[in-house]
């Protein structure tokens, strides 16, 4: 009945299960406040507010989701955050198109935790096909009430345009998408800066927050003073157990009020991870139980190989750092704006480190300025109310670019360990595929083997790691989709056709296939490689063109991607490209340059003249493909076209060179890649 | 803190700033111009990006007092007087230039520096221009096909 419930979380999603950083002790005049308000609290509450308090099954009646002002405007309510997805606009469209109304008529109200329904988050590619058609039935329904059944035949300037609440018929079969390409909502705000994210937002009072931090994780105060700085004008220091901020009249002043604090930091067990022995160790003490029908067939195979594969922790550096602007009100209520993926979440992480109850909390996404799977905790929400608390005063908290390098979370590092086998014919024999620490996503191969086995092993991990776009969906093709070229060499068969001849799944050929005659494989005379999958209801392949460097000891030079993607039925297709382009991107700077570097409990590159992501030098010529299919629901896009890219390019490097990497990133990078007089061009 | 006067999309404005105040500070914090945005603090990722006397500049990196009297260009300055967007404002909405919107000013600052002194640019001119903004979203090539359509305006 409720599909927005059904989701399992991946192992990987770390952050979503770690225990909370702060809870604080209230006061006992406080403490006092919240069991008088418990008394008094009254227990008739509406479905709405049901939902509010962590019922989290998705109502039915049409006016939790939509509702249609007598003035023509419809409002649309959803959970969903916009971070650069156009979920915005693609919610929009699909409200419109199922209610015959001009999208000028739709506006939506998204991640206000006061004024939505539960949402689980916005992750895991769910928008498009379970918000979407959960948003289209509702809107199919109301428009089942309009009297002539269409939206002209509502009279709004008479008033008459009000219609009753009813419930969604759950039979009700939402429309297929038309296909067409609508322009982002709200774009105009966009190009002029009239759009304001959470960082840009100033509430009358408000003042400035900096957290005062150590050097090394999990450091903690031995002694602080705050004297000096407190006699700046307009500053106030606050320390609470570990959590140590300023707040003042300026970013500038709460910085320098930051610095003006004598801190001490005790070190705790300094880790001996660093980035150079972490593949040992998160192999250390894993335990693989031996199978023998896998030995046997990996016995009984013609040729037969082992390879290991890592992939290294990256940063997912959204544009926007975490920031929150933080508001009590004087009856203990706290409202926070930030930008975050998962509302909900953080409104109860706010909860639990103040001890509110939920409905007493309210959190407000702005459009914000990215995530990629980076933006799931509301440590920086919980830091804000800390310090507006404490000055009672609204307090907006920006994290620095250096700050959201160390003490957000990572991508998991992780090792990959794979045996397999083919025969004669260069059919797969047998495949024992290990993936330790990454994650599980994608980890079941979609090519046809008659003996298998694939597991995901749980590591300690050093650093603090959690989702990413995609998941372990890269680590897992990226191991595996190396491993099938090294078998097709192995075989001397065309990667694409060892592909092909390997699977029978008909939506993973097609998309290889229509990847390789976009990208003119079989003509080819460059350096190119090729690489295919599944995830999260996406097929895709990627083929890449290398050339090699002009010097010697250089990396190649990525020429080309071609990328086919089939998500079932396209909705808006260049929103669609943009996903995949944008994923393809993000994705080359993990295949080529990407990685933290870490030793002693202390970041080496956590900022971005240290940290290379891609610039417009390292972007290739780049092809997105669509493959559409409109008898299949419409999945999500964000992710799975970010999984093809890094084999697809390690594939055409040995063909270029004759050099085989296993390890993502596959070049070293040193700086950021910008130029160094970079103040002005 | 001394009484600081800049010149800023053509207004005389005073702000307060002391000999370290980044640019970037006072446009957001006193000016409300909050287009120009903090994305690093160092000069790498190009979204505080305006223009001085014409020429592209990271607003992180130049304190205000050193900048009285040039002539300051925000997101927000970048339209006609009627509010008609600078054709590549318009080639940005155009090309999709763009998902979250975070570096568009700064990419949209730059071009349009880029634009003033080669109104033809070559692709190796563009890649100059450009190198130093960072598109998390992965759009470069679609804001250099909003650069080429800004030419043909």
């Amino acid at each position: 009945l409720n599909d927005l419930q059904v989701f399992e979380l991946e192992p990987e999603r770390y952050e979503l299960i770690e225990a909370p950083k702060y809870r604080f002790e209230p006061d006992r005049r406080e403490f006092l406040k919240t069991l008088g308000a418990g008394i008094l609290i009254v227990s008739l509450i509406d479905r709405v507010e049901a939902q509010r308090r962590g019922n989290q099954s998705a109502p039915q009646d049409i006016g939790s989701w939509l509702h249609i002002g007598n003035t023509g405007k419809v409002t649309v309510f959803t959970g969903k955050a916009e971070v650069g997805q156009n979920a915005r606009t693609s919610l929009t469209q699909a409200v419109a198109e199922e209610l015959g109304a001009p999208a000028a008529a739709v506006e939506l109200v998204m991640a206000d935790t006061e004024r939505v329904p539960y949402d689980m988050g916005t992750f895991g590619s769910m928008t498009t096909p379970r918000m979407a058609p959960q948003l289209r039935r509702a809107a199919a329904a109301a428009r089942k009430m309009f009297p002539a059944g269409d939206w002209a035949s509502l009279k709004f300037d008479r008033g008459d345009g009000e219609l009753r609440a009813a419930s969604i018929d759950a039979d009700l079969k939402p429309n297929t998408p038309l296909g067409q390409s609508v322009p982002k909502v709200n774009g105009h705000a966009f190009v002029t800066g009239g759009h304001k994210y959470t960082s840009d937002m100033q509430v009358p009072g408000m003042l400035y927050g900096r957290m005062i931090r150590p050097e090394q994780y999990g450091a903690a105060i031995q002694s602080f003073d705050a004297t000096d700085a407190e006699k700046l004008p307009g500053v106030k220091a606050v320390r609470d157990g570990n959590f140590a901020g300023v707040v003042a009249t300026g970013t500038s002043a709460a910085a320098h009020a930051a610095k003006a604090c004598k801190v001490e930091w005790k070190a705790v067990d300094e880790s001996r991870s660093s980035s150079d022995s972490i593949y040992a160790d998160l192999k250390a003490g894993a335990k693989i139980e031996m199978r023998q029908d896998l030995e046997d067939a990996l016995a009984a195979s013609k040729q037969k190989i082992e390879r290991t594969y890592t992939v290294a922790y990256i940063a997912h550096v959204p544009l926007e750092p975490r920031a929150a602007v933080a508001q009590w009100s004087d009856s203990g209520k706290l409202t926070v704006w930030t930008g975050t993926q998962v509302p909900f979440g953080v409104r109860d992480e706010l909860a639990g480190a103040f001890g509110l109850k939920p409905v007493d909390v309210r959190v407000v996404v702005p459009d914000t300025g990215s995530g990629y799977g980076g933006k799931h905790s509301g440590e920086c929400a919980v830091e804000a109310a800390r310090l507006a608390k404490a000055a009672g005063k609204p307090v907006k908290l920006v994290w620095t670019r250096e700050e959201e390098f160390m003490w957000a979370y990572f991508r998991p590092a992780g090792v990959i360990d794979v045996r397999s086998g083919i025969d004669e014919a260069g059919r797969l024999t047998a495949w024992d595929f290990h993936n330790y620490n990454s994650g599980g996503s994608a980890i079941q191969t979609p090519y046809d083997v008659p003996v298998k086995r694939a597991e995901f092993h749980n590591a300690k991990s050093p650093l603090r790691q959690g989702s990413y776009r995609g998941l372990a969906a890269t680590a897992n093709h990226f191991a595996r989709e190396v491993h099938m070229d090294e078998l097709a060499r192995l075989a001397k068969i065309d990667p694409l056709e060892f592909r092909l001849k390997n699977t029978s799944d008909p939506r993973l050929k097609a998309v290889l296939v229509a990847a390789a005659e976009k990208f003119g494989w079989s003509k080819s005379k460059g350096a190119i490689g090729i690489a295919g999958g599944f995830e999260k209801g996406g097929y895709v392949a990627c083929c890449a063109e290398v050339a090699p460097a002009r010097e010697a000891g250089k990396p190649p030079k990525i020429v080309r991607l071609v990328e086919a993607f089939e998500c079932g039925a396209v909705v808006n297709p260049e929103h669609l490209k943009m996903q995949i382009e944008g994923g393809m991107v993000m994705g080359l700077g993990g295949a080529l340059f990407e990685a933290v570097e870490f030793a002693g409990g202390r970041l080496l590159n956590g900022r971005l003249s240290k940290y290379r992501v891609p610039r417009f030098r390292d972007i290739p010529s780049i092809e997105a493909v669509l493959v559409d299919r409109k008898d299949l629901p419409s999945m999500g896009a964000g992710e799975t076209p970010i999984v093809g890219v890094a084999p697809a390019i390690a594939n055409a490097v040995f063909a270029a060179t004759g050099e085989r990497l296993r390890a993502l990133p596959l070049f070293k990078s040193q700086g950021s890649g910008s130029r160094r007089e970079a103040e002005t061009n | 803190m001394a009484r600081v006067m800049l010149l800023v999309n053509g207004a005389s404005r005073g702000v307060e700033a002391g000999p370290e105040t980044p640019l970037l500070e006072v446009l957001r914090e006193q000016l409300d111009l909050t287009g120009t945005k903090y994305g690093c603090g160092e000069g790498q990722c190009g979204a505080c990006t305006v223009q001085i006397d014409g020429t592209a500049v990271r607003s992180c990196v130049i304190k205000a007092a050193s900048v009285t009297g040039r002539e300051i260009t925000t997101v927000e300055g970048l339209c006609a007087p009627d509010g008609k967007l600078h054709p590549l404002q318009q080639a940005f909405l155009d090309a999709g230039s763009f998902q979250c919107g975070f570096c568009t000013s700064g990419m949209i600052l730059s071009g349009a520096a880029l634009l003033k002194r080669h109104p033809h640019p070559s692709d190796e001119q563009i890649l100059d221009a450009m190198q130093g903004n960072i598109c998390r979203c992965g759009m470069f090539l679609r804001v250099k096909e909003a650069l080429l359509r800004a030419v043909r305006v």
